[in-house]
């Protein structure tokens, strides 16, 4: 288990907090609590070794969808594209 | 399978698929649902992380109160995805207290039942002798309240219920199960790895079934309910369950009986699966002590 942290900057403040998905096989879990100016990201990963691959994946997203919030990410070895699904599902609940 | 079956197929909503939340959510009545210690509150297992493991914000324990069928009522769920619905310190004592509290509240004049949403292979490996302790809490909590308010057990299904948690169902008021749900004290691969794979195959799914599965478990009257795999079915077997109050005596207290049936089993010669009903079904005098 690894636990990394990220930080993005963001300037669209979510109107309310969201929880989606499940720490299961292939799938994760997102805490997502609004925040101001940037999104700041803590993996927990069941999967070692690919701190370069979640920077990736997270700095494309964040690139795309600048929500300030807080975001904690408990994953169980979720691949990229679901880990992508599931922070478009957070930030979708979590629109007013 | 004919265009009708079809049809009605296409028509069910499926409660298998949903998770725990969601499966808590659609028994209690519309807008009525209020979860307690969720997500937010972070409490999670404080064993896992030091031992390698991704914890989850509700430790795959979900409790949501409300109304069911406009009666006061908490249902608790086990989420199967994390950790095999395994219970740990945090996640056992969120059931124990969830009941304790209906019971508390049972007794200060707003009766409260209780559904309990069985998806678990027991213990979680992880939490050893904590987790055992509170499947003993669990199982005081259970007694605590059916005396109250009905207790209802639901095994829907895909994972059953096994380990410590199938004497929790076994001592609910009522148990509802699919044709799909499985319940045994120890799980098939735990029996062949202890006796072997002449005594148990874990990966005859047939046999499995045939034993834990549903329909054995209702014919031979460990169930009470068996209900299609549809939200709507399974409120509705719910909401009677609830409906039909504390009996007045409970299924884990008929021991003479319990006693007469595993005496009606010839051990040299056990009944195929098929059969144990059939054999179960004879009267047999009770021997000794009635219970």
């Amino acid at each position: 288990m690894q636990t990394l942290s990220y930080e993005f900057p963001a300037d669209r403040p979510a109107a309310r907090r969201s929880h989606v998905g499940v720490v299961g096989s292939g799938d994760l879990e997102v805490l997502m609590t609004p925040a101001n100016g940037t999104a700041q990201v803590r993996v927990r990963t069941s999967v070692d070794g690919f701190d370069t691959v979640w920077r990736t994946v997270l700095e494309r997203f964040f690139a795309r969808h600048r929500v300030a919030a807080r975001f904690e990410l408990n994953d169980f070895g979720a691949t990229p594209g679901v880990v992508t699904l599931r922070l478009r599902q957070a930030i979708e609940e979590g629109k007013a | 399978m004919t265009v009708t079956e079809w049809e009605s197929l296409l028509d069910r909503t499926s409660f298998i698929e949903l998770d725990a939340r969601e499966r808590a959510k659609a028994l209690l009545d519309e807008g009525t649902a209020r979860e307690l210690c969720g997500p937010f509150d972070r409490i999670e297992s404080p064993w896992l992380e030091p031992q390698g493991v991704v914890p989850q914000s509700d430790d795959g324990v979900v409790v949501v109160k409300g109304s069911l069928d406009g009666q006061r009522a908490v249902v608790i769920g086990i989420e199967q995805a994390f950790q095999g619905g395994g219970i740990g310190e945090v996640s056992g004592v969120k059931i124990a207290a969830g009941l304790s509290l209906a019971a508390r509240d049972s007794r200060d004049g707003a009766p409260t039942a209780a559904v309990l949403l069985l998806e678990t292979g027991g213990v979680r490996l992880q939490e050893a002798n904590l987790g055992l302790a509170t499947v003993a809490e669990v199982c005081a909590a259970v007694l605590e309240l059916r005396a109250l308010q009905p207790v209802v057990g639901v095994i829907a299904g895909a994972l059953g219920c096994f380990g410590g948690v199938s004497i929790a169902a076994g001592l609910c008021t009522k148990l509802i199960m699919t044709a799909e749900g499985r319940l045994g004290l120890d799980g098939p691969e735990v029996i062949e790895s202890e006796a072997g794979i002449a005594e148990f195959d874990a990966s005859d799914h047939p046999l499995i079934w045939s034993i834990d599965g549903g329909t054995q478990r209702v014919r031979t009257g460990l169930a009470d309910a068996l209900v299609l795999d549809d939200v709507s079915a399974l409120r509705t077997a719910v909401v009677e369950a609830v409906r039909q109050g504390v009996p007045a005596e409970h299924r884990s207290r008929r021991i003479g009986q319990l006693r007469a049936s595993l005496e009606a089993v010839d051990l040299d010669h056990p009944p195929a699966p098929s059969a144990l009903a059939a054999v179960w079904a004879k009267p047999t005098p009770p021997k000794g002590d009635p219970g």
